[in-house]
């Protein structure tokens, strides 16, 4: 029998706003521990709540970027449980009535987008670094009340590999957005994957495991990748699937349990009452709609189709927002062949930059689009242009000047026939294979000594042409 | 001079140190003399000094007494509770703020039932209180320190709060005034929380004019409640001699049944007052206010048990001493920390929040409590205000009720219903009843407490009832 993966996320993303959810704190990272706090992030008694305009504002903007339905009148609720890193005893939360819900982003459905608070953080001293049996746990209250906002998705992936590309599509759009930093690795997107099998064809679910709090996509592959395989073996054992939170260490690959008393947590949810509902006006969705900008799956589909892009290129500039603006100001400085451009863009740039931006080097877009062109009218070759973009992304300035000032202008006709020349003297072997087989990948040989004797400055077919036209084949 | 400032109410005395008549720092120091010789119990807390007082506000550094659970910053500040003992907040209430910047001085901190649950006082973390009338009975509750100092003259003037009743029925039971504002015309911030979707504050004052003064500095909205709104229009000092015009709605289901005979009589004075002042009295019906107390007893509990979730020991207050688990940590603090009353009330509202009972409970008294409001609106079609007794009994023993909450809690039945609906209401004092203080309730719409204030201050003129101070 065949089993189907049936894949949802739930995404917590903290917004990038100025202040806290409920109350007047700047948000900070890394900053001395409990130096932004107030009363009502305490949760000192007396403290009430105020929601953040911007994180309403960022919400409604992520709602319409999910192409969701907008509630008129969303509710905050409060999630009762305790723990030291929620100072109220409870959550403030959205419930039965979300922000937003029923949207969809490339081919998978969205539940529900809705605010709340993140909690607060907690270090704990001791061998087992978890709140049992640590010497002594402290709290951080600098991060309490961050507002954050959770993405749901519908179970609409099959496969792991499809579920980290909505995710890596899911970031994307946000950081697109502005609306966070989306750092995994910092904790600002903090994704959880709901699992299951059933039988291939079969319309009703599985039971779902979840996976909670993976800090990567490539961990979150891997992760889904073995609970899949866990879950197989069970079923294919005639055993049941127990609806747990999974812990996978990317580092063992081991799929463990997270307490099951969290399950049998009933929190109690409530109304808030010290807060009114959340009402957008008109006004306030016209600011969120104003705000959002071209989102990344639009962007790809219009690099594609209205610069004959490739997909796969298409979609590494809209991922990276700021190579795509990159790659869009050369195209607007010189247009002349924009799928050189991007090749450029996305692969040696990309190699000599790592992740560090465009921004980050000296390299502007008018000098790689005029490089790219230069290439094309022979000025330079290929690998000489990959050290004129060396020397521009750590000094910036002309390519042209570039090229002048190191020498690295493409070898004319008269230069090569002599370097040629020399290089057939010095290979027989060669020139025979080719004597035997003009089509002999033999030719590299010469074309590699012609290289190493102009420092890359040869057009490698220009060099074929004359080898050939030497030897008469 | 002594018992000259004595005979001021604070209106009268922010007048005469306006009108350089009289010292801010005498009247403050005669008042600190009283409250500091207090022997009701009705202060937990009383101030070395004027500190930061600003006798030129129209306020004029007249004392005030301040109810427990408004947090004053460096002053101690428990809500009467154990669980907060020797808590000082690091901010000030907005009701306090506003009212010291328009130049009240805070006296002290009045004693109160521990996070405003109860209806006599007793459910105090730091013991009773007496009723200066009789010092064997209790001055009611949960404002009942803030009461029985007004009632005794250790104070001027007071603040409290009044979630089913808080503020009228210690007002009734100590005979001064109590106004229950509407539900967001004063800043809950800063008011450690009992039912934040009824809490509201409000003054406790020896007549109508002190209370319209304090409450005229109390109203507005304030950016740190989202649930504050504006007060619609000024709050003038009510001047109205009669009540000509003015429908007076009876609803009989607020006052026959359980209304004892003593408190029935003065209200039947009363309404005859009222018709001699021009008012005019119509019988309204209001059919569910006989299930207020069962949704009251629902919802403020199960908002109670979220407020509450906070006093755990890890941030402030007192901890539990354990071996160090986290759960141990929780239940010996709560446990040593939370009286009797309070603990039932969290175990009632955890009970009704829960998984599979919301709906017949919480849910059912939300919607209860929706159709109270509609009995009002619709009343308020008909009248212009509503008169009930605020009690229905006059001061009760102490110790009469402890061994039987629901008789206690059956002290609200005729108050619970306005805070449900979020409507004004007073409690004057109507007369004596066997030589003890009857409550009179006036209720009206929402933002209503200027017609409310005016038909108070005619009625009080017309009763003309001679009470404070006793007992001291």
């Amino acid at each position: 029998m065949e089993f189907e993966p049936v894949i949802g996320i739930e995404i917590h993303v903290q917004l990038d706003t100025r202040t806290k959810m409920f109350c007047g704190c700047e948000l900070s990272f890394g900053d001395e521990p409990n130096t932004h706090t107030c009363p009502v992030c305490l949760g000192l008694p007396g403290s009430l709540p105020v929601v953040n305009a911007e994180a309403v504002h960022f919400g409604l903007m992520i709602g319409m970027a999910l192409g969701c339905e907008i509630a008129p009148r969303s509710i905050f609720h409060r999630k009762n449980y305790f723990y030291p890193d929620l100072p109220k005893g409870y959550q403030i939360s959205q419930y039965d009535i979300p922000l937003a819900r029923s949207g969809k982003l490339g081919e998978v459905r969205i539940h529900r987008v809705h605010l709340e608070e993140d909690a607060a953080k907690l270090v704990h001293a001791g061998a087992s670094g978890r709140i049992h049996g640590a010497e002594a746990s402290v709290v951080d209250f600098n991060r309490g009340g961050t507002p954050l906002v959770e993405i749901v998705s519908e179970p609409d992936l099959r496969s792991a590999s499809e579920t980290a590309e909505f995710g890596r599509l899911l970031q994307a759009t946000l950081r697109r957005m502005g609306v966070s930093d989306v750092n995994m690795e910092e904790g600002s997107l903090r994704m959880d994957a709901n699992v299951s099998l059933r039988p291939a064809g079969e319309a009703t679910f599985g039971t779902k495991t979840e996976l909670k709090n993976m800090n990567s996509f490539r961990f979150l592959e891997r992760g889904i990748d073995a609970e899949l395989e866990r879950q197989e073996a069970i079923l294919r054992d005639g055993g049941e699937v127990v609806q747990e939170t999974l812990h996978f260490d990317p580092q063992s690959g081991a799929i463990t349990s997270l307490r099951s008393k969290e399950q049998a947590h009933d929190y109690r949810y409530f109304p808030e009452p010290d807060l009114v509902p959340v009402a957008p006006t008109e006004e306030m969705l016209e600011r969120a709609r104003d705000a959002l900008p071209e989102l990344p799956a639009a962007r790809a589909e219009r690099l594609e189709r209205d610069l004959g892009l490739t997909a796969e290129t298409a979609k590494l500039l809209a991922f990276r927002t700021e190579l795509g603006d990159f790659f869009e100001e050369a195209v607007a400085a010189d247009g002349s062949d924009p799928r050189a451009l991007a090749n450029w863009v996305t692969g040696e740039l990309v190699a000599q930059l790592g992740d560090d931006q465009p921004t980050a080097s000296k390299v502007e877009h008018r000098a790689l689009a005029r490089l790219v062109t230069m290439m094309n009218e022979g000025k330079v070759s290929g690998s000489a242009a990959k050290q004129v973009l060396g020397v521009l992304v750590a000094e910036g300035g002309d390519p042209e000047a570039v090229v002048e000032s190191e020498g690295l202008g493409a070898a004319g006709a008269d230069e090569l026939a002599g370097i040629v020349d020399r290089a057939l003297a010095e290979n027989p072997d060669v020139v025979e294979k080719l004597k035997a087989d003009p089509g002999s990948k033999a030719v590299g040989a010469i074309v590699g000594a012609v290289m190493k004797e102009t420092k890359g400055r040869a057009d490698g077919g220009e060099v074929q042409r004359l080898v050939r036209e030497k030897l008469g084949v | 001079m002594s018992a000259d400032i004595l005979s001021l109410t604070g209106a009268q005395a922010a007048e005469r140190v306006r009108a350089g008549d009289l010292d801010a720092g005498e009247l403050f120091a005669f008042y600190r003399e009283r409250a500091a010789a207090d022997d009701l119990n009705a202060f937990l807390w009383v101030a070395d000094g004027p500190d930061g007082a600003n006798s030129s506000g129209p306020l004029a550094g007249v004392p005030l007494a301040v109810k427990d659970l408004f947090c004053v910053e460096g002053v101690p500040s428990a809500a009467g509770s154990r669980i907060l003992d020797g808590y000082r907040p690091p901010y000030t209430a907005t009701a306090v703020r506003k009212l010291t910047e328009a130049g009240a001085t805070v006296l002290g901190k009045t004693n109160q039932d521990e996070f405003a649950m109860g209806s006599s006082n007793e459910n105090s973390g730091y013991g009773s209180v007496q009723n200066p009338w009789d010092r064997e009975r209790v001055p009611g509750g949960s404002s009942g320190g803030s009461a029985a100092a007004v009632a005794a003259g250790l104070a001027p003037w007071a603040i409290g709060t009044d979630t089913g009743g808080s503020i009228r029925q210690p007002a009734a039971l100590t005979g001064i005034v109590g106004l229950k504002p509407t539900y967001g015309a004063v800043s809950r911030y800063g008011m450690i929380a009992f039912a934040s979707s009824l809490d509201q504050c409000g003054p406790l004052t020896r007549d109508v004019t002190d209370a319209a003064l304090l409450f005229r500095h109390m109203v507005g909205r304030d950016p740190c409640d989202s649930t504050s709104l504006e007060f619609p229009e000024e709050v003038p000092l009510p001047s109205a001699e009669r009540l000509d015009g003015v429908v007076f709605g009876v609803p009989p289901e607020l006052t026959g049944e359980g209304v004892e005979p003593g408190v029935r009589e003065v209200f039947e004075r009363t309404t005859k007052l009222i018709e001699e002042l021009g008012g005019k009295l119509e019988e309204v019906s209001l059919p569910h206010s006989r299930y207020g107390i069962a949704a009251y007893y629902v919802i403020t509990p199960a908002e109670a048990s979220a407020n509450l979730a906070r006093y755990d020991g890890v941030r402030f207050g007192p901890r539990a001493e354990t071996d160090g688990d986290l759960t141990a940590l929780y239940e010996q603090t709560r446990e040593q920390g939370f009286g009797d009353e309070v603990k039932r009330r969290i175990l009632i509202g955890t009970y009704a929040l829960s998984s599979g009972y919301y709906d017949a409970y919480y849910g059912r008294a939300q919607r209860v409590r929706t159709k109270i409001a509609d009995d009002f609106r619709a009343a308020f079609q008909k009248v212009d205000l509503l008169v009930t007794p605020t009690s229905p009994t006059v001061a009760f023993r102490l110790g009469e009720k402890t061994e039987d909450p629901l008789a206690m809690y059956l002290n609200d039945a005729l108050t619970v219903s306005m805070p449900l609906a979020g409507i004004p209401a007073i409690s004057i004092p109507g007369g004596l009843s066997d030589g003890l203080p009857v409550g009179i309730q006036l209720a009206g719409p929402a933002f209503s407490e200027n017609r409310i204030l005016d038909s108070a201050y005619a009625l009080e003129r017309a009763i003309g009832f001679e009470g404070v101070p006793v007992g001291v």
